[in-house]
């Protein structure tokens, strides 16, 4: 980590992979991409990275472990590799920014919790959804408590590969959990739907908050949210605040209560996957900005950027 | 002989007209007079399958689990099915529901997404269940597409895959054209769930029969979303009238329909002027109810919200664009205005 800059590496070169890349490439902030490894030695994503002169091996994970000047990886592989890998990292004694669903470090949302797991060295960055969602939960919840917050995700099918298709479930589950521990609601609910129209549409969130308490303070709400969504909107340019906070009341089984609504749109950079794909643009645009924090972090840069 | 299977879905389907407002006893009464006039599966879930209570579908009074407990208690011969959207639903539910007495897991996509119902396929198949692949809004695909998703649910380990007419948008010659690529394409049986929205039902179902359909799906007095569904009752009449086959006694379930269902539904789903757009501009069903409450409290008419979703090409379980659309059609209005 010698000069203004710490070394990092990617793990994974499918996709995702590519497309944090060139969030790196275009953006790196304090960071050097020194490595992307794959284990496919004919994959696009290595020679992109060779394109772009940055190292490339299909040695798997192996070689950017024998780097000691590597201290940040991006692992974009699978919750199985994963599992494997963040064992290896830690013993390597480097950070490992997990993309998976394999959850090996605490659940990060960098608007959120950020700073609060910056000692920690392997944190997990959920689904898309929660990238997406956690931080209107929290918006909200830091106003005012949360009995319930709920999200419906959709997705145009073109940007659900085959990982997000055979494991459905994983993401209600984890993203479930994330707006419940990180966005502050005593429960949470998700609600993922693939759509196939043509032309693609770009990913759409709703998130319906009930609150704890019968009277809302809406002016704090609409203060606290449009704060937060001017934040995301640093490190993911597409995201946007469609409509809302719109508030409402609905019978529930907490008996008839406020409820409020955000209708979100989360349009990609096109850095490497298509526009539409929101969903995953969110995740590589949450890692690289988590990634940056961390490089800050053991830079000593002052800046607090969470 | 024809024989054909029918499953009643008052108890799911009719949980989208019910608001998802079933008590426990109204459920049992169904059940049990469902039961006795021979039919032999009953499907009870939420409208929107398991774990579909929620902010976006409409909360259920009742847990659906204790529902499906009430059913199964009160079944001398019927086996009780629940629905399970992915995405919706996880094999947590799962679990629970054949804990409390789901035998028949009917397991459904949009018709173009079947393969992220795999998991839930092969679960349900370790836990020794009966499978259905549920492939929802199928008029949006030509046969040969459907038949490729049909095989995947197939592979998965499915009994039998139905033709799921979600928006009641099919006429009969299509219902049937589409039953027919399946029987000829698949090893598995294949079924027809009919809405009422353009008043085609019956003559889908029958249609579906006549193309070799082994399941056809029906709620009594049509109680489901938008225009409702084919009604069990008149099912069993007509197919009784054809000698068709189904184990049904038609005059027990005219009287279920009479004085067991029709005084306790809100209202009779019928081709009103909201179910008529859903049918004819190719719509989710259940969006009927939400677009009438998003059409008072943003004061337009719901044809407007429906045509748009129609428009944007809104899948199942897609009620929140019906808010978002609403707003959106409120703001153009104020531009318009001012």
């Amino acid at each position: 980590m010698s000069g203004d800059r710490v070394r990092v590496a990617i793990v994974g070169s499918g996709n995702i992979g590519a497309d944090l890349m060139y969030k790196l490439l275009k953006e790196p902030g304090h960071m050097e991409l020194a490595m992307v490894a794959g284990i496919e030695p004919e994959s696009e994503g290595l020679k992109r990275a060779r394109d772009e002169g940055v190292e490339a091996t299909h040695e798997g994970i192996q070689p950017v472990l024998d780097d000691p000047e590597i201290k940040i990886v991006f692992d974009a592989t699978s919750a199985k590799a994963h599992v494997r890998h963040a064992k290896l990292l830690k013993e390597a004694g480097k950070i490992a920014v997990d993309l998976t669903p394999a959850a090996r470090g605490p659940y990060v949302v960098p608007t959120a919790n950020l700073t609060e797991h910056l000692d920690e060295d392997n944190v997990n960055l959920m689904t898309c959804g929660a990238q997406a969602t956690v931080p209107m939960a929290y918006a909200v919840s830091r106003v005012t408590p949360l009995r319930y917050a709920e999200m419906v995700s959709t997705v145009a099918s073109l940007s659900a590969g085959p990982g997000t298709r055979q494991n459905i479930d994983e993401f209600t589950f984890t993203t479930a959990r994330g707006l419940e521990e990180i966005g502050g609601a005593e429960q949470g609910k998700a609600i993922i739907i693939l759509n196939p129209a043509d032309p693609p549409l770009i990913m759409r969130n709703t998130v319906y908050i009930v609150p704890e308490d019968d009277e809302i303070d809406e002016d704090a709400i609409t203060d606290s949210v449009e704060g937060v969504v001017a934040e995301i909107q640093q490190y993911v340019p597409g995201y946007q605040l469609k409509n809302g906070p719109t508030f409402d009341e609905r019978n529930t089984p907490w008996g008839e209560k406020p409820l409020v609504m955000m209708f979100l749109e989360v349009e990609g950079a096109g850095d490497f996957l298509p526009k539409y794909a929101g969903n995953l643009d969110i995740m590589t645009a949450s890692a690289r900005r988590v990634g940056e924090v961390f490089a800050r972090h053991l830079l000593g840069v002052e800046e607090v950027v969470a | 002989m024809t024989a054909v299977r029918i499953t009643d879905t008052s108890l799911r389907d009719g949980s989208h007209a019910m608001s998802h407002q079933f008590a426990a006893e109204q459920v049992r009464d169904v059940a049990r007079a469902l039961d006795e006039a021979g039919v032999p599966v009953i499907e009870v879930t939420h409208g929107d399958g398991l774990a579909g209570s929620s902010i976006q579908y409409g909360f259920s009074r009742t847990p659906e689990m204790d529902l499906i407990s009430e059913a199964a208690g009160v079944c001398e011969q019927a086996r009780i099915a629940a629905l399970l959207l992915p995405g919706v639903g996880t094999v947590e539910q799962l679990k629970e529901a054949v804990e409390r007495g789901v035998r028949v897991l009917r397991i459904a996509t949009h018709c173009t997404e079947a393969d992220i119902s795999q998991e839930h396929f092969e679960m349900a198949k370790e836990m020794e269940l009966e499978t259905v692949g549920f492939l929802m809004m199928a008029h949006m695909r030509p046969p040969e597409e459907l038949v490729e998703q049909a095989q995947l649910m197939e592979s998965y380990g499915a009994d039998c895959v139905y033709i799921v007419d979600s928006a009641g948008a099919m006429l009969p010659g299509e219902a049937g054209a589409k039953v027919e690529a399946f029987k000829e394409n698949l090893g598995t049986q294949v079924g027809f769930h009919a809405h009422n929205n353009l008043g085609v039902a019956i003559g889908n179902s029958l249609a579906a029969l006549e193309a070799g359909a082994d399941q056809l799906d029906g709620s009594l007095r049509g109680l489901g979303a938008g225009a409702g569904n084919a009604p069990t009752e008149l099912l069993a009449a007509v197919l009784d009238k054809m000698g068709v086959e189904t184990g049904l006694d038609a005059f027990e379930l005219m009287d279920a329909a009479e004085y067991t269902i029709a005084p306790i539904m809100p209202f009779q789903p019928m081709t009103d002027r909201d179910s008529i757009i859903i049918g004819y501009a190719g719509v989710y069903s259940t969006f009927l109810l939400h677009a009438k409450r998003a059409a008072e409290r943003y004061e337009m008419d719901p044809r407007e919200i429906l045509v748009e979703l129609g428009r944007r090409e809104a899948v199942a379980g897609q009620e929140d664009w019906i808010i978002d659309v609403a707003l959106e059609l409120a703001k153009e209005k104020e531009g318009a205005a001012s």
